[in-house]
């Protein structure tokens, strides 16, 4: 086969052939597709995705490269990535490295010039499903083959494959891109400024459960006035508390939530004892410790324009997401647990909290990146939530 | 929140005529206001001085004003109405100040109008830089260093502060008029001058210069719960320094990364909420420094604006719709996404696929005006392409804008290249192009442009595959893979066809035999999310086409494309009706335009909608797809008309007159003989193909003749020449001559006047004559740069006979199928017919609302079977009261240039004014064209010998309504001989002071009448005219506009002011239309 040629063939046979970029590999996963139209640096360094083959709707991928202070992670977490079009040229005055190098360096393969649009439709109509990229088989026989052997993700507990493996301090608060030139900024509405990354000393000590944590959620809880400490995800409820938090974080996190029950397990045992806050992964193992259930979306949400309705203050927030599976309201126990948040385009569960416990959390990304910042109060919720308990 | 019930009946201010900077685009925004409004049961008054809107039609509102946009009218409006509520943000800057004017002066208060939308309070932070500014501080964001001066001692405090380059902004005026950039002190001191004088409150902004920072906008909507979102990024590919109705722009935003984004967003939301701007939509531009990220605001319209209709075209978000209900109070998550259906307007939209705006000019309309673009909008239309990538955009884009003749770079020394990249202009994207293909490098060009070098890249990519393909022996070489290679990138098969010197057939029939042929995708904000339940289609060349076509019975209309001067919206205008009409028969109607301003290119106007070039190709792409049972081409002005022949030659069913006969019409030598065979006058006549055919047929003609290419709109070219020397003058320099393309050359007609005729036509031989318009401006003005009046009011009823018959035999003769417009000339009691164009005309829109007749729907009803007879129609439709449509002018926007009317069409919009009598409707129609007539004070004449005696009678007059009176000695001398008191005052040429230019600087003269009087005056009459025009006097330059002048000072001296609906004119005329 043409060494430009890749082939994604999916489970159900369908097949798009495109031009090879990034690593000349094949590799598979479960193919879904992300709308957010800015980002992309930061959907590859999203440790959520890992097992996942993405397709970026947006057509015009890596015009902007990337740089070293957007990372949400050490490195790339998707499977294979899928675009119509990829720009060779990065033009940014960030930009350090081009994409196909960065993918090349990281062993991620890379698929351009595919109809993505007749791609998402039909993950749209057929669901999430497994993939295979490859610039290596020709034979579509052989590689639709291997999609369907590929392992399913329901049941895949990939928490335990991205989480850390030993227990570490996180200081850095977010990036600001711009100093202001005259420091009199104090009513900025953008985040906390410092182009030299800003060392803090926290008021809140906050362990954070790594299931595949984003960095951003770090800087965030930083920027709020945490000392953070994470933890990988099957550290015992017994040696959080030992670290003496003021409250407990459940991050986000790859895969589905069911089979991680070891966090389950550690969460009920933490539930009333510190405040918690958890977010995407976080909040699906809050709900199955609350006693409720997870369920597959059909092709999930990713991306980042998702209104959500906070029901509590009737406000609309445009919010990032990025989860396959959910928490199925009807399987809490409502006297206990109250749905907090709801996404208004299919009135799914995007937020709970429990009605005597300082518990709350959310499905999707308060501390975006990518995505926008409407959400980011759910921090200081956090915080308020530690001073008063 | 639900729905205010506090409310009842509510103004909606309009726009006014098309102007640059203020287009059709607020017919689009208006329109969908009105009709969001009526859904939700109130009761809508509207007024706009323009009708050759949808928005002015009487099933829009309520109640429909064709009344100046004046604080008198409105208040007139609001003491007949009493309306609870004023919306104030969908006819742009003009609705915004004319509110701010109606609260300021307490009149607002006093008929206790409220304002929706946005609160005076809001508007004037955004308005007024200064406030702006110290918003912006307290909120903790970056603003250019600047500073407000008032006089120019101000100015230049305020300027060596800031330094040089400085931009100067003159406060409240449309589309940055009178803004510019200062280089030095010398350049600065000018420029101050002017933007002090332009400024209605004299107040200039001078500002920091950001030049070459990338630009970007982003339209932003909130509502009474103070949720927020960002309907769409647009980012400049002009960088600052170019306006940006005039740069290449692109959605969404290419080269920001999601950090970068994000810190606009949460600046975007701070702003709008620091303003204030309770509902609705806001525009916010900001700079970026590409050097280091330093973000700026620049500004922000706390209104829908150009950018708001492109952003709704972009992403299928319709903006002033949502604007309109998030104003009666409902919030964005209360209002159902009309393209998903079951998801709510509370979100973001994302799509899959990029959207290029491209600007398109009319510098040839104004020869001597300075081409460079910067911070004055120039531009006269715009239009919109979608593709999968930006390349794909860019190129449709470069086709949407049918440049007659492309510009085609042959060899440019080194330096004056450079020179055409540095300096922004309307061919640059062809320089840059051209750079890029002799091995320019993209940093070569970074440097001189400040373009980002993402957009150069993708261009450098076009760049060599036009290389490429430029250095194979024939189109034969051309592997499908390479064809398919430029298809994606949007070269159009004429581009291929040029380079390989084939026919576009031979392209597309090869392109064809390889199966490479476009599919089309649809717009639906949500990146294929969710399912789209709306035919809004764009090509490109894919594996997958989701259009989905009925099998219904369908009609193809075809659009007008960008405005321009000669074909704006008039013609869109035409094709809704079209769309309206066709739907009310059952027919499914497609609608195919490229331009975003427009209410055609709504998703809601026609059942399908395909945002698609209007070229040979792109159309049958689409009539491929879809097989429609009819197209239309009769509606879209001259654009879908070049079109018909070749469509009709593959095959293509195209509804209505037959092309044959529309090029007959548009055939001087076949058109001749059919006049000759009907026994119809026409002026001596004759073609040329070259210098000496025009010379010997000029002569036989005889002087003064009228010259002019073949297959042209508005006058293109045209002009009256009075001698051999003038007429060798312009066959060199004006226009390309061939064989193909022979020269029109026709008697000109002197002092003769005009009539232009709106018939309707059926193929059993029924003619109705909707509107005989007698010009009041005589021949040699274009028909529409002349203001005119329905009914006729000078002409003797023998002559209207004559028009009628003449009009009805040439109908009947060419077979015509829906609407004809025919121009005659009178002179020495002769008829003459001058033109006949058997399509709908310019006038069509007027004619209907003075007549209440919807002329293009029944046209298009019957062009698909239809009988006039069906319509019960009279013979000739009746005009009760006078209807006066008047021209607007651009020429404040291109200083220097000659303010003269001629043949050659300049006007780029129309006002009507109406009244049961002629000389006010004359007045209002002045006013709404911003001439606001006198009616006190000096007249200043200076006429031409032919034209002394026909002037006492005018003078006389106006000394007699209280004027005093003043001219040029000749003049003086021949008016005070007749008994006329006449002052004499120095030419300009004469040297002495103070002359006449003077007096209207100091504010003496409030009228001036002057008549061309031949070369050696010309530099005084230019210099009068532009005097006049900088100072806002009016200027006529005909004797019978002069005498309707004088009609109008009488009626403004008599009557009060008054106003009257459309459907107070016509009651109980208006068609029905079921809601769209």
């Amino acid at each position: 086969m043409n060494s430009h040629t890749a082939i994604l063939a999916l489970e159900d046979g369908r097949l798009f052939k495109g031009r090879a970029f990034g690593a000349p590999l094949e590799r598979t996963g479960e193919i879904i597709f992300n709308t957010s139209l800015s980002g992309y640096q930061e959907i590859f360094t999203d440790p959520s995705y890992c097992g996942q083959i993405v397709v970026l709707t947006n057509p015009e991928i890596g015009n902007y490269g990337l740089n070293e202070l957007d990372q949400e992670s050490r490195k790339p977490f998707i499977e294979g990535l899928v675009v119509r079009e990829y720009s060779p040229i990065a033009s940014n005055w960030r930009s350090e490295i081009r994409i196909d190098d960065y993918l090349k360096k990281h062993n991620v393969p890379a698929v351009s010039e595919i109809d993505t649009r007749a791609l998402v439709r039909h993950l749209r109509e057929c669901g999430a499903m497994r993939a295979v990229i490859s610039s290596r088989d020709p034979d579509t026989r052989s590689l639709i083959e291997k999609a369907r052997h590929s392992p399913s993700m329901v049941g895949l507990d990939l928490a335990q494959v991205v989480t850390c493996s030993q227990p570490y301090d996180w200081k850095k608060a977010s990036v600001n891109l711009s100093e202001p030139k005259n420091g009199s900024h104090s009513k900025s509405p953008l985040p906390p400024t410092g182009k030299t990354l800003r060392e803090s000393k926290g008021l809140f000590r906050v362990v954070a459960y790594d299931f595949g944590i984003k960095h951003n959620i770090l800087r965030r809880l930083v920027d709020a006035g945490c000392d953070v400490t994470v933890v990988p995800a099957k550290t015992s409820a017994d040696d959080v508390l030992t670290l003496k938090p003021d409250g407990i974080f459940l991050s986000n996190g790859p895969g589905d939530p069911e089979p991680v029950s070891y966090a389950v397990h550690a969460i009920k045992n933490l539930l009333g004892k510190k405040p918690i806050f958890g977010i995407c992964l976080g909040h699906q193992l809050i709900g199955l410790a609350l006693g409720g259930k997870t369920y597959k979306l059909k092709f999930g949400h990713h991306g980042g324009n998702q209104p959500v309705k906070n029901l509590l203050t009737g406000r609309v927030e445009i919010t990032a997401q990025n989860h396959g599976f959910a928490v199925d309201p009807d399987s809490l126990n409502a006297n206990d647990v109250e749905i907090t948040h709801v996404n208004l385009n299919d009135q799914t569960c995007e937020g709970l909290r429990h009605r005597s416990l300082p518990v709350f959390s959310v499905q999707y990304h308060p501390e975006a990146s990518p995505g926008p910042h409407d959400a980011g109060y759910l921090f200081n919720d956090f915080i308020r939530l530690m001073s008063n308990s | 929140m639900p729905r205010r019930n506090d409310i009842h009946k509510i103004l909606i201010i309009g726009s006014g005529p098309i102007v640059i900077g203020q287009a059709c685009e607020f017919d689009y925004s208006g329109t969908q206001a009105c009709k969001a409004l009526r859904s939700e049961g109130f009761e809508v008054v509207l007024i706009n001085s323009n009708p050759a809107t949808i928005m002015t039609d009487p099933e829009m509102a309520e109640r429909t004003y064709i009344e100046p946009l004046t604080r008198e009218y409105v208040e007139a409006i609001i003491e007949k109405e009493h309306p609870d509520a004023v919306l104030p943000t969908v006819g742009g800057q003009t609705a915004l100040n004319l509110a701010m004017e109606l609260h300021e002066s307490g009149i607002l208060k006093k008929h206790n109008v409220r304002m929706i939308g946005a609160s005076p309070q809001a508007i004037k932070i955004a308005e007024d830089r200064l406030l702006f500014k110290e918003a912006m501080r307290e909120i903790g964001l970056e603003v250019p260093q600047s500073g407000i001066a008032t006089n120019t001692e101000e100015a230049r405090h305020i300027a060596d502060q800031i330094g040089y380059p400085l931009i100067l902004r003159p406060s409240f005026t449309l589309g940055g008029t009178g803004g510019g950039i200062a280089y030095n002190a010398e350049e600065f001191e000018e420029s101050v001058a002017k933007g002090l004088m332009l400024s209605p409150v004299h107040s200039v902004l001078l500002e920091e210069s950001v030049i070459g920072w990338k630009e970007y906008e982003l339209e932003v909507m909130r509502d009474l719960a103070d949720n927020v979102v960002i309907i769409c990024s647009i980012e400049n590919f002009d960088p600052m320094g170019v306006h940006t109705g005039d740069s290449i722009t692109v959605a969404p935003a290419q080269t920001l990364t999601d950090k970068e984004y994000q810190r606009m967003r949460d600046a975007a939301i701070a702003v709008i909420r620091k303003i204030g701007v309770d509902t609705g939509g806001s525009n916010i531009q900001f700079a970026i420094n590409p050097a280091d990220g330093r973000m700026v605001v620049i500004e922000m319209n706390p209104r829908v604006s150009r950018s708001s209709a492109l952003a709704s075209k972009a992403t299928g978000f319709p903006i002033a719709k949502i604007a309109a209900k998030l104003a009666v109070g409902y919030t964005l998550d209360e209002i159902p996404n009309d393209i998903t259906k079951k998801t709510p307007a509370s979100f973001e939209p994302s799509i899959d696929y990029v959207v290029a705006k491209i600007p398109k000019w009319a510098f040839e309309k104004f020869p001597g005006s300075d081409p460079t673009l910067g911070t004055q909008m120039k531009s006269v239309g715009e239009v919109m392409a979608i593709g999968r990538t930006f390349k794909e955009a860019l190129f449709k884009g470069l086709r949407s804008l049918e440049a007659v003749k492309p510009l085609r770079i042959t060899y440019l020394a080194d330096d004056e290249l450079r020179r055409l990249l540095t300096v922004p202009s309307q061919h640059r994207l062809r320089y840059i192009i051209h750079a890029l293909q002799i091995g320019w490098t993209i940093e070569d060009l970074r440097l001189l442009t400040h373009i980002d070098p993402w957009f150069l890249y993708q261009i450098r990519d076009f760049a060599m595959m036009q290389n490429r393909m430029s250095a194979m022996e024939s189109f034969d070489d051309v592997s499908p893979e390479m064809l398919l290679d430029a298809k994606r990138m949007g070269i159009s098969d004429r581009r291929i066809a040029h380079t390989f010197r084939i026919d576009e057939n031979q392209v597309r029939r090869r392109r064809q035999e390889v199966g490479i042929i476009p599919v089309f995708k649809r717009v639906d904000t949500c990146a294929a999310e969710f399912e789209s339940h709306t035919p809004y289609l764009y090509s490109t060349y894919e594996s997958e086409d989701e259009s989905d076509p009925t099998t219904r019975k369908k009609i193809v209309i075809l659009g007008s494309g960008p405005n321009r001067i000669g074909q704006g919206i008039e013609f869109d205008y035409c094709c809704c009706h079209a769309a309206f009409a066709l739907k009310d028969l059952g027919y499914e109607t497609i609608m195919v335009n490229c331009n975003p301003e427009t209410v055609s290119t709504d998703y809601d106007t026609s059942d399908r909608l395909y945002f698609e070039p209007l070229t040979l190709e792109d159309v049958l792409s689409v009539v491929d797809r879809e097989k429609p049972d009819g197209l239309i081409v009769q509606f879209g002005g001259q654009t879908p008309l070049n079109l018909a022949l070749p469509l009709k030659e593959a095959g293509v069913p195209i509804v209505g007159t037959d092309p044959e006969n529309i090029d007959l019409a548009e055939d001087r030598k076949r058109f001749g003989a059919l006049l000759s065979e009907l026994k119809i006058p026409q002026p001596e006549n004759g073609t040329a193909t070259s210098i000496v055919e025009a010379r010997t047929e000029a002569q036989r003609i005889g002087y003064p003749v009228l010259v002019r290419p073949s297959y042209v709109l508005g006058g293109r070219a045209m002009v009256i020449a009075y001698d051999e020397a003038s007429l060798d003058r312009y066959m060199r320099e004006a226009v390309d001559v061939s064989s193909q393309k022979p020269i029109l050359i026709d008697s000109f007609l002197e002092d003769a006047f005009e009539f232009d005729v709106d018939a309707l036509a059926d193929n059993s031989g029924d003619v109705v004559i909707a509107g005989i318009m007698e010009h009041i401006e005589e021949a040699g003005i274009h028909s529409g740069d002349s203001s005119c009046v329905l009914p006729a009011y000078l002409i003797k009823p023998h002559h209207l006979e004559t028009i009628r018959h003449h009009t009805r035999r040439l109908a009947k003769a060419l077979h015509v199928i829906g609407l004809m417009n025919v121009q005659f000339a009178m002179k020495d009691d002769i008829v003459y017919v001058l033109e006949v164009n058997p399509r709908a005309s310019r006038t069509v829109p007027y004619v209907s609302k003075a007549t209440g007749v919807p002329l293009a729907k029944i046209a298009a009803q019957i062009m698909v079977g239809k009988k006039l007879r069906e319509f019960h129609l009279p013979d000739e439709l009746k005009v009760e009261n006078y209807f006066v449509k008047s021209p607007v002018f651009p020429f404040n926007k291109f200083p220097g240039v000659d303010t003269l009317l001629g043949p050659e069409m300049k006007s780029t919009g129309e006002v009507m004014g109406s009244s049961d009598h002629f000389g006010l409707a004359f007045a209002k129609a002045q006013l709404s064209a911003g001439v606001k007539l006198p009616v006190s004070g000096t007249a200043f004449i200076s006429v031409n010998d032919s034209d002394k005696p026909s002037v006492i009678k005018i003078a006389q007059d106006l000394q007699a309504l209280g004027f005093r009176i003043t001219a040029t000695r000749g003049t003086a001398k021949a008016l005070n001989t007749s008994g006329v008191k006449t002052r004499a005052v120095n030419k300009v040429n004469e040297g002495r002071r103070p002359n006449i230019s003077d007096l209207i600087k100091n504010g003496e003269v409030q009228l001036v009448i002057n008549t061309p009087l031949g070369k050696e005056s010309r530099y005084d009459e230019k210099a009068i005219r532009s005097a006049a025009l900088y100072h806002a006097v009016p200027c006529i330059t005909t004797l019978s506009a002069a005498a309707a002048c004088v009609e109008g000072i009488r009626a403004l001296q008599q009557q009060k002011i008054s106003v009257c609906s459309l459907q107070e004119y016509h009651p109980g005329k208006s068609v029905a239309v079921k809601s769209h």
